[in-house]
């Protein structure tokens, strides 16, 4: 069953997944409404809170509270009081007083949407946490897959980059796996967790051998400042050996469709021509992720407080 | 008559359950509804049928094919659910299954014709209305309901009724199987002891 809160694409299984996936199929055609509002959510209150920049993560919840019609606050935590050195748990007790009905966490380190779900009344939304688990990202791609390719059941999974620091990546394998695709993995060695492939996972150091057959490639952003040097020598080597361009393509399906979490650095995990032609999923993908969160904020807000009784 | 004389089983009726209105019946009761539609509409051309799924969708259906067949006219018919609407949404712990919504048409100065397959409170019906503002706004908001089991609790009458059944408590009142279908055609059937909400746990009924 889908509990409380969401934290992880690890606590779900296939049903809660294929139940969310549903759900916002038939939320997507709110979106088509000329009135782009129903009245579910009336009276209840959401609160962001946001201790890591994410402009496109945020807007989305804050897009799908409002369709739901939920009062929508954003508790930008960089700026508030954390600064004046009030720790994450007062910070969330403070919220906690002031009654929200729903709160959505994202955090630079892993665990802490779990700390703050633990003194909170409210169910808890893991908008990303560290390299842990950023489950919304992962349905909304579930979704885009399904809807693109009819069934995720038995499609090959390429997922190609950092994946030793990607929650998206994290969050994305355990969510194909349940959903019955094979997911394979692709990126420098250092960046492939020591075994990954416990997981269920095919690790692959050659992206040609990697995208072999694919019906599904998934680049994850590279965060070049941080890692360049380090994980590998240089952003334009990467670009060279793992980025993404029609020639490397060839070796996936002729069909195979191009994801990107977003914010796309051209160039590197995806060459120009592909960032703006290659089958256009990557902004059906911020389409589906209002559909997915308005999904999840309708299925969670339904749980009463401390547990309901079923 | 006991209610025991007039039991029937089949496939798709369940156990306990007893037929008040079956396929021809129904058949029957649509071609009625259809010629009163005809009958008590000025424009006919701005007939729009919105069926409240599930129940209502096969009805509204065969409305327009009748309405087709006896005048040669097509109306639209479209689907819209009305569970993001419900006004019980706060006081329930699991969240009901959303249903397909489908408006091939605008709904601006046309008459809608809600179609249910069972109406008792009216809370689906008032739903619908509040759902078909957010789509523009109708001429005329009118109501079909196949059976009408009394009970209400807002201020909704049909336009259009197929049957009264006046039933006591613990009694339900639902539509199953389809037209023509060969795992149950389509029946209306009352059953004892099975509360409402039950009823819609298992995915059927309709609880307004």
């Amino acid at each position: 069953m889908i509990g409380r809160d969401l934290l992880g694409i690890e606590d779900l299984d296939r049903a809660d997944i294929e139940r969310i996936l549903e759900t916002a199929e038939h939320m997507g055609e709110i979106g088509e409404r000329e009135v782009k509002k129903v009245p579910t959510l009336r009276g209840r209150t959401l609160v962001n809170l946001f201790f890591e920049g994410s402009t496109r993560t945020q807007t989305s919840f804050e897009i799908a509270g409002k369709r739901l019609s939920a009062d929508v606050v954003n508790f930008s935590a960089m700026s508030s009081s954390l600064a004046k050195s009030e720790s994450i748990l007062d910070t969330a007790r403070t919220l906690d007083a002031m009654d929200p009905d729903v709160v959505v966490v994202r955090h630079g380190v892993a665990g802490v949407p779990k700390r703050i779900a633990d003194v909170l009344e409210a169910p808890v939304i893991n908008a990303g946490d560290g390299a842990h688990e950023h489950p919304t990202q992962a349905l909304l791609d579930l979704f885009t897959v399904s809807r693109e390719k009819g069934r995720i059941d038995g499609l090959t999974v390429t997922i190609v980059g950092d994946i030793l620091h990607s929650r998206v990546a994290r969050s994305n394998i355990y969510g194909f796996l349940k959903m019955g695709a094979e997911v394979r993995v692709a990126a420098p060695p250092p960046m492939i967790p020591p075994a990954i492939e416990t997981l269920g996972v095919k690790a692959f150091t050659s992206l040609r051998e990697a995208l072999d057959g694919a019906d599904v490639v998934m680049a994850l952003r590279i965060q070049n400042e941080r890692l360049a040097g380090s994980y590998f020598p240089s952003v334009r080597e990467y670009a060279a050996t793992f980025g993404l361009d029609r020639g490397k393509l060839r070796y996936a399906k002729d069909d195979a469709i191009v994801m990107h979490p977003g914010p796309v650095n051209r160039g590197v995990e995806l060459s120009h021509d592909l960032a703006d032609h290659r089958p256009g999923v990557i902004l059906d993908q911020v389409r589906n992720g209002v559909s997915i969160r308005m999904a999840v904020l309708y299925l969670i807000s339904g749980r009463r407080p401390s547990g309901g009784s079923d | 008559m006991s209610r025991d004389e007039v039991q029937q089983t089949g496939p798709g009726v369940p156990r306990g359950a007893r037929t008040i209105l079956d396929e021809t019946g129904i058949r029957r009761t649509l071609m009625r509804i259809a010629h009163e539609i005809l009958e008590r509409s000025e424009d006919p051309d701005q007939l729009y049928l919105v069926a409240i799924p599930n129940g209502g969708v096969p009805l509204a259906r065969q409305i327009a094919g009748n309405l087709q067949q006896i005048a040669d006219l097509r109306v639209a018919v479209g689907i819209l659910d009305t569970t993001l609407y419900r006004d019980d949404l706060t006081s329930t712990n699991e969240r009901p299954m959303l249903r397909r919504t489908e408006m091939p048409s605008a709904v601006d100065d046309r008459v809608v014709l809600l179609v249910d397959d069972v109406v008792k409170t009216g809370r689906t019906i008032r739903a619908a209305m509040d759902a078909l503002t957010d789509f523009g706004r109708p001429r005329a908001v009118q109501v079909v309901g196949l059976i009408d089991r009394g009970h209400r609790e807002l201020p909704i009458k049909l336009d259009y009724v197929g049957k009264n059944v006046p039933t006591g408590p613990g009694e339900n009142v639902r539509l199953l199987g389809e037209f023509g279908g060969l795992d149950g055609r389509l029946a209306v059937v009352i059953e004892r002891g099975t509360s409402d909400l039950a009823m819609e746990a298992v995915g059927g009924g309709e609880i307004g």
